[in-house]
C-alpha cells in the first residue's frame, strides 16, 4: 500500500505548477476574466503543446494515455493557478464523454482534434429545473434533430461542438449550425463563462445512451473536486503568508490563536479534501467497487470545504480580503461555481445515501 | 499510488488473521461490560497469549521482541484486532508509548530490565505527565526531583494518569532544574510505583467511571540509574512519547468508527420517523451520509499520513491532524446517534430499554473527553499552526 505519488507523477505536478506560474500568472487571469469568453488561443496552443489537452486519452487519438491520478494532479495545479477558459468543458467534460462513449470513428473525428488542441467542445446537461441527474432531462431528439434549450453550459461560445444530454441519448451538435443560438449567462465565476444554448431543429449525431454517461460524469466530478483542492491550497498559502506579515497590536496576526486556528482548520480541510480526491481518482482508475461512492465523498467534502476555506481565508485578511484587488475573491467565486457544478454537497450526500443506506449490505471494511 | 496491499502486507494480514481466529477469546463479550478492576487479569492473560505468539508489539524492532512491522502492517494489525472484536491488551501504554521511548532513549541495562516485562504484561506501565497546573502547558509542570546520593527525591502531584491504580512502573516527567527556562529543566524518571511515598487515588470522570488516577509523590526515592535519557533533556524524551500517542491512536479507531456508522445506518432502517423508517428521512439521510463520508476520509487521511511518515522516517505533526479529525468526528457521530435514537439515546446500560446495551449514552458522554485527552484540539491546532504552517508561536 502506497498512498503517495511516484516520481513521474511528482514530475508532472511540478512541471504543471511551473507551466501555469509562467504562462498563466494571476495578472493574466485578471486580463482574461474581463474578456467575453475568458479564452486565449495562444494559451490554448501552449496547453496542447504540453500534452494537457490529451492527458488521459488514448495515444491512438493523439492523447498521452495517462491515468486518473495524473489528471487530478494537473487539475489541482490548474485550480491553484485559477486557469481561465474551456479546459474543464473541453478536456474533462466533453473529452471524457467522447472517450467513454464514442465509436472509434467518432473518436478520430472529435476526440483527436481535442487532443491536438485544434478543437474545443462542451457538455450541455442542465435544463430549466437545474438538477444534475441525467434522468431529469426533458429535451428529446426527434428524427435526429434537437429542439429546446439547455442552461448553464460552460464555455459554449468557444466550443466547436456541443455534446447534448437528451432523454433518448447523448448527441453531438456542431456549434456553427444555424439551428443553434448561444447566449451568455452571467455567473459569479468570471474565469469560466456560462451560456444558454437554444436548439431550433439542430441536426445531432448520436454518441450513445444517456445511461452510459455515468463514468464520464464521475471522472469529471473528481477532476472538478481536484481543481477545488488546488484553489483551497492557494487560498491557504496566500492566507498563511498574510498572517505572517500583517501586523496588529505590534505582532504578526498569525501569532494570535484566533487567527492561527482558522489557518489550522483550513489546512485540515484542504488535506482531507485532497485525500478524498486522490482516493476517488485511484478508485476510478482501478474501477474499484466503491468508486462511485468515493467520487461522491470527494465532491461533497470538497464542495463544502472549498467554501469554508474561502470564508476563513477572507476573514483572516480582514478588510483587505473584501477588496477587488485582493485575489481571494476570484478563488471564492470559482469555489462557489464549482461547489454547485456537477452536484453540490447535498446532492452527493443523497447519492451516497442511496449507495450506502439503501444498499442491502454495507461493506464494513476493505483491508 | 497503489492502495492495494502488497504481497508482504497480504501475507502479514493472513498470518495474523489465521492466528487470531484460533486464539481470540470467545468470551470477551461477557467481560467487556465489567469494571476494569475485575477484567484486568483477563486482559493480562490475553496480552501474554499475544506475546507468546509474537504479536504483542508488532511495531517494535525484532531485536526487542517485535516484528519491525511497517506502519501499514501496524494498521492491518489493529484492523484485524478490531474486526474480530479482540480484547485490548492490558499494558496498552507500555506497548504503545513507553516501550518505544525506552527503546529510543534507554540504557542497555534499562532495556534489558524493562522491555521483556512490558511485552509479557508482567509489569504494567502508566504515564505521569499532566498536573493540576500543567495540562496543555505541560512544560510548566512542578513535580520536583532533587538529587541525593545516587538517587533523586520526588515530590509533587500528577493527574489524569491512566492505569495508575494498576501500574507497576511510571514514566514520570519531573523538574530537576527550576532555574532554567521551563523546557530545559525537565527530566524523565522511571519510577517504581511500589516505592514508599507513592499514593494513588481514583479520579471519577463524568461518565461515572474511573479510567484515570491522581498520583501523589511524597519524598519518593528514585535511583539515579532510573533516569531515562539525559538529566534536563526530559522534554525531548516526553515529546517522543507524545508523538507516539498522537500517531498510534487513530489507526485502531478507524474500524470502530466504521462499525459505529454502519450500525447507525442499520438502526435507521428500523427506527421510525414520521411514520417511515428514519433511513427515508431526508434530513437524517444527509447526516448519515456526511458522517459515513467523514469516517472514510479519516481512513484516507491516515493512509496518506502513513505513506508520508514512511517516506520521512518518524512520526511528526501528521498525528496532530489525525487526533484533531477523529476526536471532533467522534463527537459528531455520537450526536448523530443521539438524534437518531431520540429518547432512547439517553438510556444507560443498566436500563432494560437501552439500545445496544447503552453504548450510545456512554459513547456520547465519553466522546466529550476526546477533544481534551492526549492534547486538546486547541493544542493540536497550535501544533499545526506552528510546526506545519510555520506561523509564529502563539504562547
Amino acid at each position: 500500500m502506497q498512498f503517495g505519488l511516484n516520481e513521474s507523477q511528482e514530475f508532472l505536478r511540478d512541471s504543471a505548477r511551473k507551466f501555469f506560474a509562467g504562462e498563466c500568472p494571476i495578472a493574466e487571469v485578471r486580463r482574461l476574466m474581463e474578456t467575453d469568453t475568458a479564452f486565449d488561443a495562444n494559451l490554448w496552443a501552449k496547453l496542447a503543446d504540453q500534452g494537457y489537452t490529451g492527458i488521459i486519452f488514448p495515444e491512438e487519438f493523439g492523447g498521452v494515455g495517462l491515468g486518473m491520478v495524473e489528471l487530478i494532479l494537473l487539475m489541482e495545479e490548474a485550480g491553484r493557478a485559477l486557469l481561465p477558459g474551456p479546459f474543464l468543458s473541453t478536456v474533462v467534460l466533453a473529452g471524457s464523454v467522447l472517450d467513454t462513449m464514442a465509436t472509434r470513428e467518432q473518436g478520430k473525428k472529435y476526440l483527436a482534434p481535442i487532443c491536438r488542441g485544434k478543437a474545443r467542445a462542451t457538455v450541455a446537461l442542465l435544463e430549466e429545473e437545474g438538477t444534475w441527474d441525467p434522468r431529469d432531462v426533458c429535451l428529446t431528439a426527434v428524427n435526429g434533430k434537437l429542439q429546446g434549450e439547455k442552461l448553464f453550459v460552460p464555455d459554449a461560445a468557444v466550443a466547436d461542438w456541443i455534446i447534448v444530454v437528451a432523454r433518448n441519448g447523448v448527441f453531438l451538435v456542431d456549434s456553427q449550425d444555424p439551428g443553434i443560438r448561444v447566449e451568455p449567462m452571467l455567473g459569479m465565476d468570471l474565469t469560466r463563462k456560462l451560456y444558454s444554448v437554444q436548439f431550433y431543429d439542430a441536426p445531432a449525431e448520436k454518441l450513445g445512451e444517456a445511461d452510459g454517461l455515468s463514468r464520464a460524469l464521475d471522472i469529471a466530478t473528481t477532476a472538478l473536486a481536484a481543481e477545488a483542492v488546488g484553489g483551497m491550497q492557494r487560498t491557504l498559502d496566500i492566507t498563511v503568508e498574510y498572517a505572517k506579515t500583517r501586523k496588529q497590536f505590534g505582532k504578526p496576526i498569525g501569532t494570535f490563536q484566533a487567527v492561527q486556528h482558522q489557518c489550522a482548520d483550513m489546512y485540515l480541510e484542504t488535506e482531507s479534501a485532497r485525500s478524498a480526491v486522490y482516493y476517488a481518482a485511484w478508485a476510478l482508475q482501478q474501477r474499484a467497487p466503491d468508486a462511485t461512492a468515493a467520487v461522491s465523498i470527494a465532491k461533497l467534502y470538497a464542495s463544502d470545504a472549498s467554501r469554508t476555506v474561502g470564508n476563513r481565508g477572507i476573514q483572516v485578511h480582514g478588510g483587505m480580503g473584501f477588496t477587488w484587488e485582493n485575489d481571494l475573491h476570484l478563488y471564492y467565486r470559482r469555489a462557489k461555481a464549482s461547489e454547485t457544478a456537477l452536484g453540490d454537497a447535498t446532492c452527493h450526500r443523497e447519492r451516497l445515501a442511496r449507495l450506502t443506506i439503501d444498499a442491502e449490505v454495507v461493506s464494513a471494511q476493505r483491508a | 499510488m497503489d492502495l492495494n496491499l502488497t504481497p508482504e502486507e497480504l501475507a502479514f494480514r493472513d498470518e495474523f488473521r489465521a492466528w487470531l481466529q484460533i486464539n481470540v477469546p470467545k468470551d470477551w463479550a461477557d467481560w467487556r461490560e465489567k469494571p476494569l478492576e475485575e477484567s484486568f487479569p483477563y486482559l493480562r492473560a490475553w496480552q501474554r497469549k499475544l506475546h507468546d505468539g509474537g504479536w504483542a508489539a508488532v511495531s517494535w524492532p525484532k531485536e526487542y521482541g517485535g516484528r519491525g512491522a511497517t506502519l501499514m502492517q501496524q494498521a492491518i494489525f489493529w484492523e484485524e484486532m478490531a474486526r474480530l472484536e479482540a480484547p485490548p491488551m492490558a499494558n496498552a501504554l507500555g506497548l504503545g508509548l513507553i516501550g518505544p521511548t525506552i527503546i529510543a532513549y534507554g540504557t542497555d541495562a534499562q532495556k534489558k530490565k524493562f522491555i521483556p516485562k512490558i511485552l509479557s504484561a508482567e509489569e504494567i506501565w502508566c504515564q505521569g505527565f499532566s498536573e493540576p497546573n500543567a495540562g496543555s502547558d505541560l512544560a510548566a509542570l512542578q513535580t520536583e526531583a532533587r538529587p541525593g546520593d545516587g538517587h533523586y527525591v520526588v515530590n509533587g502531584q500528577k493527574v489524569w494518569t491512566s492505569y495508575g491504580w494498576v501500574g507497576d512502573w511510571c514514566e514520570l516527567v519531573v523538574r530537576t532544574d527550576p532555574a532554567v527556562p521551563k523546557h530545559k529543566g525537565l527530566t524523565v524518571l522511571l519510577v517504581d510505583m511500589k516505592s514508599p511515598g507513592v499514593e494513588v487515588r481514583p479520579l471519577r470522570q463524568m461518565t461515572g467511571e474511573s479510567e484515570f488516577n491522581e498520583i501523589f509523590f511524597r519524598d519518593v526515592r528514585v535511583p539515579a540509574e532510573n533516569i531515562l535519557g539525559k538529566v534536563n533533556d526530559g522534554w525531548n524524551v516526553a515529546v517522543s512519547t507524545l508523538m507516539h500517542e498522537r500517531g498510534a491512536y487513530g489507526a485502531r479507531l478507524i474500524l470502530i468508527f466504521k462499525r459505529n456508522i454502519n450500525r447507525l445506518i442499520e438502526l435507521s432502517r428500523t427506527i421510525q420517523r414520521n411514520g417511515k423508517p428514519a433511513a427515508q428521512d431526508p434530513v437524517l439521510r444527509q447526516k448519515l451520509a456526511q458522517c459515513f463520508a467523514e469516517v472514510e476520509i479519516m481512513r484516507l487521511n491516515q493512509l496518506r499520513a502513513f505513506s508520508r511518515i514512511t517516506a520521512t522516517g518518524a512520526p511528526g505533526p501528521e498525528g496532530s491532524i489525525q487526533k484533531l479529525f477523529w476526536s471532533e468526528l467522534n463527537q459528531r457521530l455520537q450526536q448523530l446517534a443521539q438524534e437518531l435514537l431520540g429518547p432512547y439515546g439517553q438510556l444507560l446500560a443498566s436500563d432494560g430499554h437501552a439500545v445496544d446495551k447503552g453504548i450510545w449514552s456512554y459513547g456520547y458522554l465519553r466522546s466529550r473527553g476526546n477533544t481534551i485527552e492526549a492534547g486538546t484540539s486547541e493544542i493540536q491546532r497550535n501544533i499545526i499552526g506552528h510546526f506545519v504552517l510555520g506561523l509564529p508561536r502563539s504562547y
